[in-house]
């Protein structure tokens, strides 16, 4: 098969295979179990960094395709379906996230009790949907790896969940499956209105390039695909799932799902919607914006009175995403390019934040801000590691938060209308709203009098924990102190989109 | 020595931070505070020898035909592109401030390190707990303010901004298990990040403008630097305007605040008392001699812009003079030492600002004895000795606390037998603050009042009063700690002089604080780089002198030996006294807006919401499903009567309709 010679399908094929491995482990007995997580995880950050090697040589060769990696697999000859993969900037990198963020994922659930089997299994599924959608340029195969993403997640948490899980899970799956059926009907609209010659198609690129969806019908079918990634990439008032689903999750899906899967929504939105329906995104972009810049200050506000560790992130994970959204709703490349640092920057930090909180909750057994104090004392390696994490989100340099936040909004201040303008003054302002959230919960969590005398016991991180965390810091301070690497990567990624946007107006 | 040795002036710091913070914690506690101190001696020696070559060095480039010292990049890659045009670079550039600074950054920050070898142990001098950290911080915020001050660019100064903030923060909060600490390091930190918003917004309007953030044009893309043609730059922002104000006077109000904020202008000042909560040493350094400058010294870097946009100066001539006159009014009454010496330090970095804003008028330089921008000289020179004389008392204060261990004054009085090295310094400390001939602080503030007359006589004589007002507080604090009555023995032993390692730094610091003012300063640190031509002008330094001597003989009267009139005078106009004890109440109305107005007004009421409408909605639909699939599932009943009813009922209304379609 031809397909085999693309490195990209190994994406698929390793979560697949790990999968496999896993299934042919016996139920008793951890040590297989972790033995073929850890090889899968490792297999697949060793992947990521060849794709990278790749790109860099194809991109440094000379090669200015818009999509590089290109293969195509036909799966319904009649509806012209096929498995067409293919990656750009972007979605190198969010292959990079991902892998990344799948390995600390497996050694913060090292101890996952019980059935770590099923866990994993359950987990790699997930992954494999992830790692499918970004290596794929097609529609149809995207949402199928969309779904495959999505439907572990209900299992995950109603089995391993905590807290009132059998709600969370349920209200989870239903607003992003809610989410997933605007979205069929936007890409089953996109799909009949493909091509003007009669050879309808799923394939982006070849939409994009035909350009051939009529004006009314864009109106439609925008709101349509924004809202359904929108759901997913956590925007006001779709995001209320996010609070009580983090909440509820066991460490490494809170990982995974807050590090890679919300990217989803973000990505799909400006690889779908906007590229694709140009003109009603200069059209209706502005209600959008609205609802992001609304995202991002209440998200913020709202995180400020939480008192659960897993509420404020996941608010503040509202606040992060709303800005995704909002930098890709500013249709310029410095403000794209920033929406990608911000989803990396976010992937890694939100990631981190969970393991940390996950490993505090292990052995405190609570997550409420008022129970704990004086843990820096106690644990002072997660304690700083919590540190860093708050550092990164409230976008200190040298970190990858600030690269990225300062990216959109320089991007954003582009536009010099009113309205643009209020609104990005607006955003902006979210970064003394995170300064306060945060360093509230590091002041009543690590810093203090220790509240609670049997907190004295508890250890310090183990070596596993160890390496999950500081695996997530390093990548963190890499974006951080060398951004224009990754800038590199991205910005020419944009340029089809934006070329498109200004051809559309 | 070569410029270029300033990237090692800068990376020592670093690297010192990195091998502290990741490999210390596994060391000897003494071991690494004596690393820490000899990779700062080794920063301060290379920037020594880097700011007299800049400075007397006749090198390619430094010096131009006019003999204009010119600035001087030393080294500038590429950081962050944000656009084709707009790139964030990451530069070493040397110009006269930038050369200054690095003296007084290395110098205090080299005194501080020693010192806390000494400050940082208990009586049995056993190192604290946190030493390690304690050191690796120190190298953190020297290297974030080496960078602050070289920047070749705006955005980098920002990045540095946030950088010496997060600094201050963790050494506010060094001693992490004390709730004051917190809450100051919290204070301060947020505090300093709203102005930094400012600041940001500031940036972006200024670069959305003139595309570029740096200051001289780079030969790589050809695009002029904001200072390359000041005229030029501000002109880019063209006939913009909102409020009545051009575009160009918010942003450069924006950076302001920016500045203010760091620097603690009111009313932004309200961190930096309460900052006090770190470790002493770390005041000295970080909230005395160089951070809290670094609004000073951003402003000195935009000062070719602001000088044509006249409206932005004016508001910063009248938010530090009024800061000036509010500090030192506050200072005259605090019990607590270090306190007292925190709005010593806002009124004297008023003092600095206000001289740069009085510099021009109406877009010009005002001329001073056929130069211009004695004002901008006389605030660097002033930086410069204030940060001498300040971190001395600061590390005095310091030496006072570890004796007594305690920071009000009533737990000092007559330290003077005690500690005599101390008492000494301290005394130069004020003598050079109060400006009495021949210490620093004399010349400095000299020439900040001949520029305060020239701008204008009401300006003069308002700085003027300030100035008297200094040299009463300083010599009231003075008094207090060392005389007014005999001290009372407190602790378990007497309070004595403290180790060679924090005495050192004292006479090393009290020795520059006398000699500083012969620095020729008008040739150096000018705002174009030519010399300039100052001669002491009597009328106003005989009255300065006089003013500062009245206030010393006033608090003489007042403080030297124990007496009733303090109470009586306080007794008089009691409301004033209190309102300045508690500071004009400016923490309670931050302390309202914060709590009751953001976290009561905004914050609780939007998690509210949250919960009770938006998510209250998707349940709602959920329950709505719920109830109705509850109700219709009666239909599928199973009975076949009631299928063959309703199948019955629905053929006569699908006839009925049929016939009525077939009729009409």
């Amino acid at each position: 098969m031809e397909i085999f010679n693309n490195p990209l399908i190994y994406f698929v094929i390793v979560p697949l295979l790990t999968l496999l491995g896993l299934a042919l482990c016996s139920n008793k007995g951890i040590g297989a179990v972790r033995a073929v997580a850890v090889a899968g995880a490792t297999v697949l950050v060793g992947l990521a960094g060849w794709l990278v090697y790749l790109f860099l040589q194809a991109r440094g060769a000379g090669d200015t395709s818009e999509m590089l990696l290109r293969s195509d697999v036909v799966w319904y000859a009649p509806l012209n379906i096929k498995l067409a993969l293919g990656v750009d900037g972007v979605s190198v990198v969010m292959i990079v996230l991902s892998a990344f963020i799948v390995f600390a994922g497996v050694f913060a659930s090292w101890k996952m009790n019980p059935l770590p089997k099923q866990f994993f299994l359950w987990f790699y599924l997930l992954s494999t949907g992830v790692f499918g959608f970004f290596i794929s340029i097609d529609l149809f195969t995207m949402f199928m790896f969309y779904e495959v993403a999505l439907i572990p997640m209900y299992l995950l948490i109603g089995v391993w969940g905590s807290g009132n899980k059998n709600y969370s899970a349920m209200k989870l799956t239903l607003m992003l499956m809610g989410g997933s059926a605007f979205l069929m009907l936007g890409i089953i609209g996109i799909y009949f209105h493909s091509s003007t010659d009669g050879q309808l198609t799923m394939n982006i690129l070849e939409i994009a390039h035909n350009d051939a969806i009529p004006h009314d019908w864009q109106l439609w079918l925008f709101p349509l695909t924004f809202i359904g990634f929108g759901v997913l990439g956590a925007m006001f008032p779709f995001h209320t799932w996010s609070p009580d689903g983090h909440a509820s999750a066991p460490t490494a899906v809170s990982m995974l799902h807050a590090g890679v899967l919300m990217k989803l929504g973000g990505y799909g939105c400006f690889r779908i919607a906007i590229y694709l329906m140009p003109f009603a995104a200069n059209e209706l972009g502005w209600i959008f914006l609205t609802l992001t810049g609304i995202s991002i200050v209440y998200g913020a506000f709202s995180a400020c009175v939480q008192t659960d560790l897993k509420y404020i992130n996941a608010y503040s994970s509202v606040s992060h995403c709303g800005m995704v959204l909002f930098a890709i709703l500013m249709f310029n490349t410095t403000a794209m390019t920033g929406a990608v640092l911000q989803m990396l920057s976010h992937g890694l930090m939100t990631a981190l934040f969970f393991a940390l909180i996950g490993m505090i909750y292990g052995r405190t057994h609570t997550r409420d801000i008022r129970d704990m104090g004086g843990m820096m004392q106690i644990m002072p390696y997660l304690g700083v590691g919590y540190v860093i994490a708050g550092l990164a989100s409230l976008g200190l340099p040298g970190l990858s938060g600030f690269v990225a936040e300062m990216t959109i909004f320089v991007g954003s201040y582009e536009h010099a209308d009113v309205f643009h303008r209020v609104l990005t003054i607006a955003a902006t302002c979210s970064i003394v709203i995170t300064a306060v959230y945060i360093l509230r919960v590091v002041g009543k969590l690590l810093f203090g009098a220790v509240q609670n005398e049997h907190h004295r016991e508890l250890t310090d991180a183990t070596w596993e924990e160890r390496l999950s965390t500081a695996t997530l810091i390093v990548c963190v301070a890499i974006i951080g102190c060398f951004p224009n690497f990754f800038v590199n990567i991205i910005s020419d990624s944009f340029l089809p989109i934006v070329k498109a946007l200004g051809a559309a107006i | 020595m070569p410029l270029s040795y300033t990237i090692a002036v800068i990376a020592i710091p670093l690297l010192m931070f990195l091998f502290l913070g990741l490999v210390g914690v596994k060391m000897e506690k003494k071991l690494t505070g004596i690393l820490g101190c000899i990779g700062m001696l080794v920063t301060t020696v290379l920037a020594y020898g880097v700011a007299l070559t800049y400075f007397f060095g006749t090198g390619e480039g430094q010096v131009s035909a006019e003999g204009v010292r010119q600035a001087v990049t030393v080294f500038n890659p590429d950081w962050l592109s944000f656009s084709k045009t707009l790139v964030v670079r990451m530069g070493i550039m040397l110009d006269p401030i930038a050369a200054m600074m690095l003296i007084v950054i290395t110098t205090v920050s080299m005194m501080v390190h020693l010192y806390s070898l000494g400050y940082m142990c208990d009586h049995h001098g056993h190192a604290e707990k946190g030493f390690q950290r304690y050191y690796a911080f120190l190298a953190l915020f020297t290297f974030s303010m080496l960078g602050l001050v070289v920047a070749t660019n705006l955005f980098q100064i920002f990045i540095f901004f946030e950088m010496v903030g997060v600094s201050s923060y963790l050494l506010i909060g060094f001693y992490y298990e004390s709730p004051a600490a917190i809450h100051a390091s919290k204070k301060a930190f947020i505090v300093t990040r709203l102005a930094d918003l400012f600041f940001l917004v500031g940036i972006l309007i200024l670069s959305y403008y003139t595309q570029t953030f740096d200051f001289f044009g780079s030969d790589v893309n050809g695009i002029a630097g904001l200072l390359d043609n000041p005229q030029s730059s501000v002109a880019k922002a063209g006939a913009t305007t909102f409020m009545g104000c051009s575009a160009m006077a918010w942003a450069l109000t924006f950076i302001f605040i920016g500045g203010a904020g760091k620097s603690a202008m009111y009313p932004l000042h309200i961190w930096l008392p309460d900052a006090m909560e770190g470790p002493t040493p770390v005041s000295a350094l970080i909230h005395a001699a160089t951070m809290v400058v670094a609004g000073v010294y951003l402003v000195a870097r935009l000062f070719p812009l602001y000088v044509i946009v006249q409206g932005a100066m004016d508001i910063i001539c009248v938010v530090g003079a009024f800061t000036a006159f509010y500090a030192a009014a506050i200072a005259c009454v605090q019990s607590d030492i270090k306190r007292a010496l925190a709005f010593s330090t806002i009124s004297q970095i008023a003092f600095m600002m206000t001289s740069l804003a009085v510099s021009s008028a109406d877009g010009k330089l005002i001329e001073i004895h056929g130069g211009y921008g004695l004002g901008y000289m006389a605030s660097m020179f002033h930086l410069f000795t204030h940060a001498m004389f300040k971190a001395l008392l600061f590390l005095c204060a310091g030496a006072i606390i570890h004796a007594v261990h305690s920071n009000e004054n009533d737990k000092m009085h007559g330290l003077h037998k005690y500690m005599p090295i101390t008492s000494f310094a301290f005394l130069i400390g004020c003598l050079a603050i109060a400006g009495i001939p021949p210490f620093a602080g004399f010349w400095s503030k000299d020439e900040i009042l001949v520029a305060a007359y020239e701008k204008g006589l009401g300006w003069g004589i308002w700085m003027s009063m300030v100035a008297g007002m200094t040299a009463f507080y300083m010599f009231r604090i003075y008094f207090l700690i060392f005389h007014w009555k005999k001290h009372e023995v407190h602790t378990e032993h007497e309070p004595s002089d403290q180790p060679w390692t924090m005495t050192l730094p004292l006479i090393i610091l009290a020795t520059i604080s006398i000699v500083a003012g012969f620095v020729p300063a008008a040739n150096l640190v000018t705002w174009d780089g030519a010399p300039l031509h100052t001669q002491l002008n009597w009328t106003v330094a005989g009255s300065s002198v006089l003013i500062a001597c009245v206030g010393i003989g006033l608090a003489y009267k007042m403080y030297y030996k124990e007496n009733t009139l303090p109470q009586r005078m306080a007794d008089s106009c009691r409301g004033l006294w209190t309102a300045a004890y508690r500071r004009f109440y400016m923490d309670e109305l931050y302390q309202f807006i914060t709590h009751k107005v953001i976290f009561q007004g905004i914050c609780k009421p939007i998690a509210k919401f949250d919960r009770a409408v938006i998510d209250g909605f998707f349940n709602m639909l959920a329950e709505v499903t719920n109830t109705v699939s509850f109700g219709i599932r009666k239909l599928q009943s199973g009975s076949i009567q009631g299928y063959v009813y309703v199948y019955f009922i629905g053929a006569l209304l699908l006839a009925a309709v049929t016939a009525m379609f077939v009729i009409f």
